[in-house]
């Protein structure tokens, strides 16, 4: 083993609240790195290909396994039903219904089943987009509209990830399965708060899925001068470290309104997300 | 009588649907409030409400090795699909409880244990009786918990003769977005105009169309960039979909936020508020 901690990072961009800024501060954190790729984990609604225009080169659709049901084997015993945790199948008398969207592809019907009759196929819930954009390797997944299930999706992203770049992961908001996904394995995990009380509500519960995961963890806090010092106050008592403020400014939220990445045009910026990023990384 | 419901949502986080939803309930009467964010619910800190009752929400199980009865034979770690057993070790947060595990050992030496995923509660607040909860950090089955939210609240609407319930929605389109608003008389869509804001609603007018919800629009914050307002607004014109209302962007609605109060009561003369009672009446003639 070298001495010396490897220098790539993998580095998850979260929040708990939806809208305050997720996306924004994981692409500029890209665009400001070298040898970079950026997973956009926020496979319900992404938005880091809105700020990157990226020219796609690949897109795959992504499948889960889902049962089959074949009645000539089947005589209505009920057993996959039965060991069913998630409700996906129901035996009647004289058939068998499967609801695929309920499904977690455990596989565990068909292994119960005593007759053999349940076999698996493919079943696509979306794709995974490749491309490129400024120096930016993007992946991004798209769930198929009106699908449940994320996770999925978000492992499917998750394995294009290359152990040779810096990788910066978009999370999805919230502080359910998605975001336990979508940290899962990475170096840290930046919060992106605003200085509200919903920002601060929903930052409390995003540091204890962090904490129970044993992340490390630093604040990014977005549209400084609104709000109070609530959050400031919180992240001093804990000991999380607040990296970077940016400031609340019309000019931000007018460039993002556009699809603009504000490092385009304000390249001072650029320097400022450099130093998280060294700063990170003497902290680990 | 039927109790009536709205779901307000966005797709996009952040597009001011609590913000709207608090100041709905201050406007609408005999109404079921709701928060079905359960993983990062925010409403209560608008409406305060006073807990009455408090339910154990049961939803997942998770997989527990016996260690003494384990013969290490690794069959569960073969089978398990979610990569939740390593070296014979339960993940609690990668296992989803399917069972499989158990069913292959050939010790019968895992269980699988009921784990308390979060809380509902029943509220009343001044506004009205409220449905609410919270997930437990990082679980899943927030579809099924956002399902119990709004069970309890068409009970209460029953029981305190209330002709409506306005659900508080969470962001995206997935798991617990679809069970917030499936059967709903109206989907409510809070988008702000920005790019990303306009792909989002897209998203979520699909998601209300593909289970044969009525739609409406509200822009917020429209005069931040009035260029993509107008695009929305052509969207939803070719689309059949009404916008019933547009926001103006105001610094004091997150000065009502800090107070803790919904805006309307907050400031009911600012144009604000104005503009969110006009969306109101408007949302009413279509509900």
């Amino acid at each position: 083993m070298p001495k010396k901690k490897r220098k790539l990072m993998i580095i998850t961009v979260a929040s708990g609240k939806g809208g305050t800024g997720k996306t924004t501060v994981a692409v500029n954190m890209a665009l400001s790195l070298e040898n970079v790729q950026l997973l956009d984990c926020d496979v319900e609604e992404p938005n880091s290909h809105i700020l990157l225009q990226p020219e796609i080169h690949e897109t795959k659709p992504v499948y889960t396994r889902v049962p089959v049901i074949s009645e000539d084997l089947c005589d209505y015993c009920g057993k996959c039903s039965k060991f069913c945790a998630y409700n996906a199948l129901f035996v009647a008398p004289k058939t068998v219904m499967v609801f695929p969207e309920l499904c977690h592809s455990c596989g565990g019907c068909a292994l119960v089943c005593p007759k053999n009759a349940i076999t698996e196929k493919e079943r696509q819930i979306g794709v995974v987009k490749k491309g490129e954009a400024k120096g930016v390797e993007l992946v991004y997944g798209e769930l198929n509209v009106g699908e449940a299930m994320a996770v999925p999706l978000i492992r499917a992203v998750k394995n294009q990830m290359k152990s040779n770049k810096n990788v910066v992961i978009d999370a999805p908001p919230g502080t359910a399965c998605s975001l336990v996904a979508s940290v899962h394995k990475t170096d840290y995990c930046i919060l992106v708060t605003e200085p509200t009380p919903f920002g601060l509500h929903d930052l409390k519960i995003t540091v204890q899925v962090l904490k129970d995961l044993g992340v490390p963890m630093g604040v990014v806090i977005n549209r400084a001068g609104l709000g109070d010092r609530k959050v400031y106050e919180y992240c001093e008592k804990e000991n999380i470290p607040v990296l970077l403020e940016i400031p609340f400014s019309k000019k931000i939220a007018e460039l993002y309104s556009r699809g603009v990445p504000f490092v385009a045009e304000m390249p001072e910026w650029k320097e400022k997300f450099l130093e998280i990023w060294d700063d990170i990384k003497r902290r680990r | 009588m039927m109790v009536k419901e709205i779901t307000v949502l966005s797709g996009k986080g952040g597009t001011g649907k609590t913000s709207v939803a608090a100041s709905l309930a201050v406007l609408a009467q005999k109404t079921v409030l709701t928060d079905c964010d359960v993983d990062a619910p925010d409403l209560h800190l608008l409406l305060k409400p006073e807990v009455l009752e408090t339910q154990e929400f049961k939803a997942s199980r998770v997989a527990v090795i016996d260690e003494e009865k384990c013969v290490q034979c690794g069959k569960c770690e073969e089978h398990c699909r979610f990569g939740a057993i390593e070296n014979l070790v339960v993940d609690p947060v990668l296992c989803e409880g399917c069972g499989v595990c158990a069913y292959v050992c050939p010790v019968a030496a895992i269980e699988l244990e009921k784990r308390v995923s979060g809380y509902a509660f029943i509220s009343k607040t001044k506004y009205g009786p409220m449905s609410h909860a919270l997930l437990n950090p990082g679980e899943e089955n927030s579809g099924k918990l956002v399902s119990l939210v709004r069970k309890n609240a068409k009970k209460i609407a029953e029981k305190e003769n209330c002709e409506l319930i306005i659900n508080d929605g969470p962001p995206g389109i997935g798991c617990p977005v679809i069970a917030s608003v499936g059967g709903v008389d109206m989907g409510l869509i809070v988008v702000e105009p920005t790019l990303s804001g306009i792909h989002d609603m897209e998203r979520a007018l699909g998601l209300l169309n593909h289970f044969k919800i009525p739609s409406l629009v509200c822009i917020n914050k429209h005069d931040l960039n009035e260029e993509n307002t107008s695009r929305i607004v052509e969207f939803c014109g070719s689309n059949g979909v009404e916008v019933v209302g547009k926001i103006p962007f105001d610094q004091i609605v997150t000065e009502s936020m800090v107070a803790g109060k919904p805006i309307v009561e907050y400031s009911l003369e600012s144009r604000v508020s104005k503009a969110i009672a006009e969306l109101w009446k408007q949302t009413l003639k279509h509900i």
